[in-house]
């Protein structure tokens, strides 16, 4: 997401950054460049012209000219701006006092709503350890009950679903009894998707709200949305009052600047980005992460939060004792392989880590080689797997024929593990590795 | 001139008898207005009226500021900056030129520009093999599911076409109980595969039962996809190979599914879409929101894929066909 805002946005930096002082001309130029960046990122026109308003202005403050690096300067006060327009801090839900907190979910046709349903219940569940029920009140659209409770099964949450035929605004009271009477902690209502000038469904909302009286009524926006996602925004605000909003398809390659005039226009948090089809691929919004992102920065915080949520911090601890100790074997080296790839696809990780968005970008991960390495690796007996050294000759052909692959990659495995005991030798006894020269050994 | 259901879609001479005949005629011209008022009415529910803000813009003296806000009219209305510039330049051009005087001219010749972008490639659909297959694609909740069975239904009221409908969305939940209920609704034959069933396997099936029963028309609904799913998209390249195997010159018409509210990444969409399945059209839904739908105009100028339908509400007859300047006089007036 993102990607080529945020190389628009260094490419005109950049500029600035090769002079040495900076001239009103400079700062006219890249906030022309900034602005068609926002523009082409979907970003509302007038939020654009407030946003590049607020940059221009500090950045022709004295803090920034006479500076010993302006370019830089320039820099953060762009990331300083973004992340203060897509609203500071990362906000959670507030959770009632007394359960069961009662979530309403609203948004337009196809923005996500019922996938986001399912996925907000499967991340309480997970994060909170709540009991999370859910909703069906989209009467409307054909089979949207059968969706829900599909989805909202395989989230592992309890489907409150009366059919089609009592009005949304009376399954809702009546899940809300239920939840209560079941001990839930959380309900989340799922409604039909409504376009926020149809005044009907729009009261229809607004009856819901009154009649359970959410804990939190949260917007769904679609990240590929654009100019018009202000207008949704504002209407439903003024209908429903909102309290969040969920930004889903970051997936793509959307550059999703709906989400900030959506924080603009409603001035409520984006709560959660939803990143993907599967049901774990749904994530907290963190604004300055984001806006470190859009420059270019890179997303090392969430990356770290993901191997934290992966890693089992016993295992991680039994590891480095391993690590230090040199007594990290294949099975040490399967299990951390499998650990990463719990965290989800490669590729998305490393678009996380800075530098690595522009040269990958265009880079495929085979996956395949994760399971070829698996398939060599779990054909060695334990013995093999403890002293790698044994494999020779018809161990390793042996190993090759079990696993479907041939002797030079056996081969070559080994080789690789061989390599990594040895950096880790190195990082063991205190000493920072000369990693291109571990690196050409490699090769 | 509006266009209606029998200007967009070509059928054999038989079949044309069944289609609206002059005695029809005024009802049709009269449904057609009230479909233009509706549309009209619904892109106008915007509190910052275009319109306005474009006839304000050139009724006053213009300079600079003046089209800089014009050009912010058209980006405001999702056109995107390139398009947007392009239009723009080529009326200031004109009105330098001295050809233009006046809000009135000024804002006819941008209707006309604008209508000139949206008009391009064949914008018909041609039904006249038997069967015509319809691939429908695009990103997820555009409104593929919805307008596969609004065409059925309109296909078999207005022509008297035999349609069967091809449930080839296998992964979202309840994708395939959507679409029979649109098949029931429209009296259209339903194919489906047990759950995630390839959809490849789906769409032979329902080529095959369009072959046996003689239906006149196949419309095959897919899974939404991300245009950045390289796995997905190489499989609804597979769906058009295993639909062209049977039938070589099949699918006849596929249809990308564009919501109106997206923005610049629509672009996007259709660029990889047509790489991967050679889109033949677009169909442009949720007009009857507040957003305009500009960036049909972008794709249009860009990649010349047409816009061949139009969605503008939730009711079964609120899947019309397109109309250029019809499209482009409710962009800007």
């Amino acid at each position: 997401m993102f990607e080529t805002l945020s190389e628009k946005l260094q490419a005109t930096l950049s500029d600035v950054r090769g002079h040495g002082t900076l001239t009103e001309a400079d700062i006219s130029a890249a906030m022309r460049e900034i602005r068609l960046a926002l523009l082409e990122a979907d970003v509302n026109f007038q939020v654009v012209k407030s946003f590049t308003a607020a940059v221009r202005e500090r950045a022709l403050g004295a803090d920034v000219i006479g500076q010993l690096n302006p370019g830089q300067q320039v820099v953060k006060i762009v990331n300083d701006e973004l992340t203060a327009l897509m609203g500071g801090e990362a906000q959670d839900l507030h959770f009632a006092s007394r359960p069961p907190t009662v979530i309403l979910m609203a948004g337009l046709q196809g923005s996500g709503k019922t996938t986001a349903t399912a996925k907000l219940a499967r991340y309480l569940r997970e994060q909170h350890g709540s009991s999370v029920a859910v909703a069906a009140c989209d009467v409307y659209r054909p089979a949207a009950v059968q969706q829900l409770i599909q989805v909202g099964q395989r989230a592992g949450a309890e489907v409150y679903e009366q059919g089609t035929e009592k009005s949304p605004v009376q399954i809702a009271a009546w899940a809300r009894d239920r939840a209560q009477a079941d001990g839930k902690d959380v309900l989340i209502v799922d409604t039909s998707g409504r376009l926020h000038v149809d005044e009907e469904l729009m009261r229809e909302l607004a009856e819901i709200r009154k009649a359970i009286r959410p804990d939190a009524v949260l917007l769904v926006v679609d990240a590929m949305t654009g100019q018009d996602a202000v207008q949704v925004a504002d209407q439903f605000s003024q209908t429903v009052a909102l309290d969040g909003v969920i930004v889903t398809k970051l997936d793509g390659d959307a550059r999703g600047g709906a989400a900030l005039s959506v924080k603009a226009v409603t001035g409520k948090p984006i709560m959660f980005a939803s990143t993907g089809e599967k049901l774990d691929q749904f994530e907290r919004f963190y604004p300055e992460r984001m806006a470190q992102r859009i420059l270019g920065m890179g997303d090392v915080l969430s990356l770290i939060e993901k191997a934290s949520e992966a890693f089992d911090e016993q295992q991680a601890r039994e590891l480095e004792r391993k690590f230090r100790r040199q007594e990290f074997d294949l099975d040490d080296f399967l299990e951390q392989m499998r650990q990463i790839r719990r965290m989800g696809p490669l590729q998305n990780l490393l678009s996380m880590i800075p530098g690595m968005g522009k040269e990958l970008r265009g880079a495929k991960i085979d996956e395949r080689e994760f399971d070829r390495i698996q398939a060599i690796i779990l054909s060695m007996t334990p013995q093999e797997r403890r002293h790698p050294e044994l494999i020779k000759g018809s161990r390793r052909l042996r190993i090759a024929r079990g696993s479907g692959t041939n002797v030079q990659a056996v081969k070559a495995l080994i080789k690789q593990f061989e390599q990594m005991r040895k950096l880790m030798k190195v990082m063991a006894s205190g000493k920072t590795p000369d990693l291109q020269a571990l690196m050409r050994a490699a090769r | 001139m509006a266009r209606d259901w029998a200007d967009l879609v070509i059928v054999d001479a038989a079949r044309s008898m069944l289609a609206p005949e002059p005695a029809a005629a005024a009802e049709a011209t009269r449904r057609r207005r009230g479909m233009f008022t509706r549309l009209r009415e619904n892109l106008r529910k915007t509190r910052q009226a275009l319109g306005a803000e474009i006839q304000a813009t050139l009724s006053g003296e213009l300079d600079a500021e003046s089209w800089e806000r014009l050009e912010e009219a058209l980006i405001y209305a999702d056109v995107g900056a390139r398009t947007t510039a392009q239009v723009v330049a080529e009326l200031e051009r004109e009105a330098a030129a001295g050809g233009l005087v006046g809000a009135e001219a000024l804002s006819a010749r941008l209707v006309e520009l604008l209508a000139a972008i949206a008009r391009t490639g064949d914008d018909r659909i041609d039904l006249r093999a038997k069967p015509t297959v319809i691939l429908m694609a695009g990103v997820n909740g555009t409104g593929k599911t919805t307008t596969a069975g609004k065409l059925a239904h309109h296909l078999s009221r207005e022509f008297g076409l035999r349609v069967v409908l091809a449930a080839a969305d296998t992964f979202r939940a309840a994708a395939v109980e959507q679409l029979e209920v649109w098949a029931q609704r429209s009296g259209a034959q339903f194919v489906r595969g047990p759950d995630g069933t390839d959809p490849g396997s789906v769409a032979y099936d329902g080529v095959s039962a369009a072959l046996d029963s003689g239906a006149d028309v196949l419309i095959i609904d897919t899974a939404g996809r991300l245009h950045t799913q390289e796995d997905l998209m190489g499989e609804l390249a597979k769906v058009r190979r295993v639909v062209a195997k049977q039938i070589p010159d099949a699918p006849h018409e596929t249809l990308l599914t564009v919501d109106a509210t997206t923005g610049q990444n629509g672009l996007r969409q259709a660029q990889i879409f047509a790489q991967a399945i050679e889109v033949s059209g677009l169909v442009l839904t949720k007009l009857d929101g507040t957003a305009k739908g500009g960036i049909a105009l972008a794709i249009a100028s860009d990649l010349g894929i047409p816009v061949k339908l139009i969605g503008i509400g939730e009711r079964l007859d609120d899947l019309r066909p397109f109309d250029a300047e019809d499209f482009a006089r409710a962009l800007v007036q």
